[in-house]
């Protein structure tokens, strides 16, 4: 079985307008910087993204948003942590603007939700958010004396990860803290494109050390290393 | 007492920063799994080298180690702050959907968060200022879940906002991280301890008596029996 595409926009070629499309990262670790830009390139609008922040640390983000590409975003920690510089922030304008519409989950429940959609779990039940505005419009249900949210499954039509190494059948392996959302987001994907730095041959990865198994990861492209950089958030 | 009522400030000048963390710090016991909080929690990583304290960043590493600096910084390699770091000896990775089950699932022992907003039930108001005009929306992040899911939950703040108005209230008026949730309050003058019966006074800087701290908490406090002076 052979997942490799030669490109990044051959890889994303069927992502048609209104499409719900998550993207790994946590801040700057781990993202899937160049399917972000060959997305922004190639145009698609509609879309609904499902990501920790837009544009804190995943500045290619920010290209969807001035190409109104954005209806919606579901996030955790969508704005910049300062007042005054969320101010300036093109993401948070369109949120207040109205242009785009913004959902936010704890990030325990934001990862429960994807890695459910993965796991054929349509809902759960978490304490997490009882009590505040997480818990508007949602079931409550009271387990061992303990209230809880019913919240329910996300999946997505396409999952854009970023790993260190994955073979050709899709099996991937990240480094250090760059794993956080990708695995989950693998699972939840319909069609999960995962951008490697290294492709390498079946039987080159350590079976012990795969994290993302290949069976969730449809189409595998290498993209190199990204280049260093730096952000305060 | 309105919520705009100011604090009457004692001239005993407040801990810094470093201090409120420190005091935490030695509220740690060894063998513990922690998990500190932008801000002032932060600060706590100061004081516990060479400790048996485990901190977890919940971008997914146990063993947190101390900031790196230039030439040592891998973009893979950061805190949930977005600062570059070090591994430890014992260090482990692991994915988001796992650090959170270790929070959600009871294994954090303390959670140290900051708070614009305590009340005297322990629920914590901390995720979203509604001077910000964000409404309903703004970054939970992992609060919730560090609220809600850590064993026992220290906050750590300044006793009082910079325009002067309580952070210490019968009840919070701003949107709640999570209700009944805190155990203990370290402020820049005190720790006040959440219990059944109220907040309890149990230690003020020196110089600061427990009438001075009364005069800055908009909630009544009780002066617990073995009140004393807070040492670091």
């Amino acid at each position: 079985m052979d997942k490799s595409y030669t490109s990044v926009e051959s890889a994303i070629e069927d992502i048609q307008d209104g499409a719900v499309i998550a993207f790994g990262s946590f801040f700057t670790a781990g993202k899937p910087t160049a399917l972000t830009q060959a997305l922004a390139k190639k145009g698609v609008k509609n879309l609904t993204v499902v990501v920790q922040q837009v544009g804190t640390g995943n500045e290619e983000m920010l290209e969807l948003v001035t190409n109104g590409q954005i209806k919606k975003a579901i996030c955790n920690y969508p704005f910049p942590r300062s007042a005054s510089k969320g101010a300036q922030h093109h993401f948070e304008q369109e949120v207040r603007k109205g242009k785009i519409k913004l959902e936010i989950y704890p990030i325990g429940t934001f990862v429960e939700k994807l890695r459910c959609a993965g796991a054929g779990i349509p809902a759960f039940y978490t304490p997490v958010g009882a009590g505040t505005v997480v818990a508007e419009g949602k079931e409550v249900r009271v387990f061992n004396g303990v209230e809880n949210l019913m919240e329910l499954a996300l999946p997505v039509d396409y999952a854009f990860v970023h790993a260190w190494k994955g073979d050709r059948e899709g099996n991937l392996i990240y480094r250090y803290t760059s794993q956080n959302y990708n695995n989950a987001m693998a699972m939840a994907g319909k069609v999960t494109i995962a951008e490697v730095e290294i492709l390498v041959e079946v039987g080159e990865l350590d079976p012990n050390c795969v994290h993302t198994p290949g069976i969730f990861v449809k189409r595998v492209v290498q993209t190199g290393r990204p280049e260093f950089y730096q952000v305060s958030v | 007492m309105s919520k705009m009522s100011k604090v009457v400030v004692p001239e005993m000048p407040p801990l810094e920063r470093e201090m409120i963390a420190l005091r935490i710090a030695n509220m740690l016991e060894d063998g513990s799994y922690v998990n500190l909080g932008i801000g002032i929690p932060t600060l706590v990583s100061n004081w516990i080298e060479g400790r048996d304290v485990i901190i977890q960043s919940e971008i997914g590493i146990l063993k947190c180690g101390p900031l790196a600096e230039e030439g040592e910084q891998d973009q893979d390699r950061i805190n949930a702050s977005c600062q570059f770091i070090h591994e430890l000896p014992g260090s482990s990775y692991f994915n988001v959907e796992t650090s959170f089950a270790m929070i959600r699932g009871g294994r954090m022992d303390v959670a140290v968060l900051g708070a614009l907003q305590v009340s005297a039930k322990g629920d914590l108001a901390g995720w979203n200022n509604p001077a910000r005009g964000l409404g309903k929306t703004g970054n939970i992040g992992g609060s919730m879940d560090l609220a809600v899911g850590a064993v026992k939950l220290i906050v750590a703040m300044e006793h009082f906002t910079p325009a002067g108005e309580f952070k210490i209230l019968d009840e919070c008026a701003y949107p709640l991280t999570a209700k009944g949730c805190v155990d203990v309050i370290v402020t820049n003058y005190a720790m006040i301890e959440v219990t059944p019966k109220g907040l309890l006074l149990k230690e003020a800087i020196p110089g600061v008596t427990p009438e001075d701290v009364q005069k800055m908490t908009a909630a009544r406090l009780v002066v617990a029996d073995d009140f004393h002076e807070m040492e670091l």
